[in-house]
């Protein structure tokens, strides 16, 4: 797998890369500077992970691209943003949906007074009434079979983990070539996040969806992606192969929670702490 | 002292005579169903409380009797036929109009500016509409049958049997709309959550101008019966504020809340103008003022806003745990 990362990254320099974003620059209320020039490309069918703590600007990244900022009064103020080679930045959520770019937010976001079938079924709303939607459906079906058990349920009562499936079907309903994930780990439990990996991974594979995904928990992400950027204050701080940042010793300190001399006590690294703010 | 029953030369103790001023107080509540839904349909999909809903009733019903004039030379079905088709084309351009001058430069701006706004649109339409068609009250004939047919002993009008039963299509074609289509799909969305709704590319301005035209078709089905029973007027507006308990009682969200709502009003504020202020006036006051049907319905309001503030049908926020 290593191996094919590598070449995904060697491949991206020189051929065209399904998104690249170009010194971007985000400001909300015309005053909130949250981006400050983030470069990232992502290769048609890679995994790319978007790494970071709280408030890095992961989120806002996914939101540039799919264009879901202005309705939270953000606006890319610099940079480009290309999609299979096209600007997008001035396109509608919409259009890029059209274009086959689907965000899923974090906090999975299910409509939920919508049934889980239901909610699938509006995924496929740009695609009209076509007759392949129905297909479609049974497709998301096979890879989150726990949806199909659930699917007369309104989505509200359903379980975490089932509303990120939810989410995630109902983005595939529009047939995307890129789908932006926003924490799909978020208020899971380990075994969940890694069955939610696993069919990101498989539907990368067996149906050629780009993955761009933003989480927090570094370490799941970098084992199934094959590149990552690490994002710090809105700037990409670091960037490398998926196996590259794991093993960094960087990464590992920051964002891994290890170091050199193995697992630090709790109890230690806190009583340092204490002991530095009184000098 | 006489009550009112006596006056009417009734027994008030009859079962018929119940259920006259019941039927009669359900039909009069299927007309406040009407306008209720018109704004329920706009509560769902934007979450704007449209102050102008009770206007657009009066403008659709002042726009249907213009045009119908205007085709007067025409054969009668042909003549209504086409006032009707007019006057939806004028309730889909205003759709369009506050979509594009309203809607869109207000995006994310708090609830409280979009109601203002529409308080607005209903200043401006009831402006324009007496620009346009005049000031003067004006009968709606178009053979909404008025005569009366008798149950038993209780005298049901027959032109609220026929408002019943438009209301009953209507609310059934809208829930079919609401379930089984793309649009209606997309629609109760929309409701749910904007953002998501978005982000899987519904676009909402779309979404916006789809349900302020099915609105405004609501308005002139509700114009065109309040103006067949009441001659179309300036007061038609007013009516709107009736509704506004229906919705509280109902829930603002919720489509068979508005016609449970209204029937709830309708049924309710004629039982209590007979019997209760009967039972007031001959066991406990006897000066007690007879008018309770005006404040009846908000009194009722009031009781749910403190019991159950979501409403009979309202929407539960659903909340896991």
């Amino acid at each position: 797998m290593s191996v094919q990362a590598t070449d995904l990254a060697g491949q991206a320099a020189v051929a065209q890369p399904l998104l690249q974003i170009n010194n971007v620059e985000v400001i909300y209320d015309h005053v909130i500077l949250v981006l400050k020039g983030v470069s990232l490309s992502v290769p048609e069918g890679g995994i790319v992970a978007l790494l970071g703590a709280n408030g890095a600007g992961k989120s806002t990244t996914l939101k540039s691209i799919s264009n879901l900022l202005r309705a939270e009064r953000g606006e890319v103020t610099k940079g480009t943003i290309e999609l299979a080679g096209e600007k997008v930045q001035h396109l509608t959520a919409n259009d890029l949906v059209k274009r086959g770019c689907v965000q899923v937010m974090e906090g999975r976001h299910c409509f939920e007074h919508l049934t889980v079938e239901e909610n699938l079924m509006t995924g496929a709303y740009t695609r009209g009434n076509s007759s392949d939607v129905k297909a479609d459906l049974e497709l998301v079906y096979e890879y989150f079979p726990r949806l199909k058990e659930r699917r007369k349920s309104q989505a509200g009562y359903t379980s975490g983990g089932e509303q990120q499936m939810c989410a995630i079907g109902r983005a595939l309903m529009a047939r995307p070539k890129l789908i932006l994930l926003d924490e799909p780990s978020m208020g899971l439990a380990p075994q969940l996040v890694e069955q939610i990996f696993e069919i990101v991974k498989r539907l990368n594979e067996d149906e050629g969806v780009t993955f761009l995904l933003a989480e927090q928990n570094t370490n799941v992400a970098l084992r199934y992606a094959d590149y990552g950027y690490i994002l710090e204050n809105g700037r990409v701080v670091m960037d490398g192969a998926a196996d590259a940042l794991l093993s960094n010793e960087d990464v590992k300190e920051f964002y891994l929670g290890l170091s050199t001399e193995g697992r630090k006590n709790f109890r230690e690294v806190k009583h340092y702490k204490r002991r530095k703010r009184w000098l | 002292m006489e009550t009112f029953a006596n006056l009417l030369g009734v027994d008030p103790f009859s079962i018929w005579f119940f259920f006259e001023v019941l039927i009669g107080g359900l039909m009069a509540g299927v007309m406040y169903s009407l306008v209720a839904l018109g704004f329920v349909l706009i509560f769902k999909a934007s979450s704007v409380f449209n102050f102008a809903q009770g206007v657009m009733v009066l403008f659709a019903a002042l726009n249907f009797v213009g045009f119908l004039e205007v085709f007067s030379d025409l054969p009668v079905v042909l003549q209504v036929a086409l006032a009707f088709i007019v006057t939806m084309a004028v309730m889909i351009l205003l759709a369009l109009v506050v979509e594009r001058v309203v809607l869109r430069p207000l995006v994310n701006q708090a609830h409280i500016s979009l109601f203002m706004a529409t308080i607005g649109i209903a200043i401006f339409l009831e402006g324009f509409g007496e620009l346009i068609w005049g000031s003067n009250i004006k009968p709606l004939d178009i053979g909404i049958p008025d005569d009366v047919t008798f149950v038993g002993d209780a005298m049901i009008q027959d032109s609220d049997l026929f408002a019943a039963i438009v209301a009953s299509i209507l609310v059934v074609t809208l829930a079919l709309f609401f379930h089984y289509t793309r649009i209606g799909r997309a629609l109760r969305a929309v409701a749910d959550d904007h953002q998501a709704a978005l982000s899987i590319g519904i676009p909402l301005n779309h979404i916006w101008i789809i349900v302020w035209s099915v609105a405004g078709f609501v308005a002139l089905v509700a114009g065109i019966m309040w103006g067949s029973k009441l001659g179309v007027q300036f007061s038609l507006s007013i009516l709107a504020l009736k509704a506004l308990p229906v919705l509280i009682l109902g829930g603002f969200t919720s489509i068979p809340g508005a016609i449970v709502g209204g029937l709830i009003i309708g049924a309710g504020e004629k039982l209590a103008e007979i019997f209760l202020v009967d039972a007031i006036q001959t066991y406990i006051y006897s000066g007690f003022p007879a008018a309770i049907e005006e404040w009846f319905a908000y009194i009722l309001a009031l009781g749910f806003l403190v019991f159950r503030p979501q409403g009979l049908f309202g929407e539960k926020i659903i909340e896991r745990v």
